[in-house]
């Protein structure tokens, strides 16, 4: 957009944040560190000297663990690096457009849960576990699901669709894993747009060369 | 805490170089700073820069890039395009306020 060529040189001794522009502002033609830095590319990940990358594995379709990763991937395109997420498994169900929207958070399996609000009624109580046994009871997952649903707006943290649109927006690539979306038989029309394609694992591993990869 | 001085103009800065004082930002010192990093401020980058600073009064926090979509009414999209590469940190650095510390 307005970038010009019009840089000024802050004085000396100037303090100012790192921005990471440096290594991305197109050096001039002719500069030959840029050209043999560009010819080393794709040899192998001990030969990447891209700009940082960052790759998601989302594996979980949990309201709970969806979240970590699109946070992390959101701030990540904040800091100006490149960010690939890959849905696979139970992860699919978060770019299913048919599914996204109704994630579900249960404390069965949890042993971590335990109420800020209860310490309200005993000091100490907001420390306590829950006993396993109550997120079997009927209706349990629902009422832990709004209520987290609930503190998370509080927090001012979008839905998981909007925070695709966010993701999306903000220029994240999004992937789903081919061999999972046939298994749970999705179709294309049910993925969020945002994602750019089902591809193999493989694809997803070339893609992923010279990332950090974080699997969740 | 140490300063800077940028054409003839004096302010105090943290240990990045974010302003610490809100009053001594105008958009005059936001332009200079903005040729530092490459940037031509447009009407625009300012509309922005204007916006984060009457949020960040009533909040008492930068805004987070989200809340500049969802308060301000900023398209993400042209965020990215106008302050390539960190938007959030850039729009911070150069309406004078602190680094945002918002995850979303």
């Amino acid at each position: 957009m307005s970038t010009t060529t019009t840089r000024t040189t802050p004085p000396e001794g100037f303090i100012m944040p790192d921005f990471g522009d440096r290594g991305r502002t197109p050096a001039p033609q002719g500069n030959g560190a840029t050209a043999a830095a560009t010819a080393t590319q794709g040899t192998g990940a001990a030969a990447y000297s891209g700009p940082r990358k960052m790759a998601f594995i989302c594996s979980k379709g949990n309201l709970d663990m969806a979240y970590p990763a699109l946070i992390m991937g959101n701030a990540a395109l904040g800091e100006g690096v490149e960010v690939h997420i890959f849905f696979t498994f139970w992860g699919l169900d978060i770019i299913n457009t048919k599914t996204y929207d109704n994630l579900k958070f249960t404390l069965s399996g949890n042993t971590a849960m335990h109420m800020p609000d209860l310490g309200r009624l005993r000091p100490g109580l907001e420390h306590v576990s829950m006993p396993q046994a109550m997120g079997n009871l009927p209706g349990m997952t629902g009422f832990a699901t709004r209520m987290m649903k609930k503190q998370m707006e509080e927090m001012e943290i979008p839905s998981i669709p909007d925070f695709l649109d966010l993701l999306q927006a903000s220029g994240a690539h999004m992937y789903a894993c081919r061999l999972t979306y046939d298994m749970m038989k999705m179709i294309e029309a049910d993925l969020h747009p945002g994602v750019e394609g089902v591809i193999s694992a493989g694809d997803f591993i070339d893609i992923a060369e010279g990332a950090q990869v974080v699997f969740v | 805490m140490p300063t800077n001085t940028l054409n003839g103009r004096t302010f105090e800065v943290d240990t990045e170089g974010f302003l610490t004082r809100r009053e001594d930002w105008s958009e005059d010192l936001a332009t200079d700073l903005a040729a530092l990093i490459d940037l031509e401020l447009s009407e625009d980058h300012l509309a922005t820069l204007r916006f984060m600073r009457e949020d960040s009064a009533t909040t008492g926090v930068t805004p987070t890039l989200r809340r500049m979509q969802t308060v301000g009414g900023f398209d993400i999209k042209t965020l990215f395009a106008l302050y390539p590469g960190k938007p959030a940190k850039k729009m911070a650095w150069l309406s004078g306020l602190p680094k945002p510390v918002g995850c979303v």
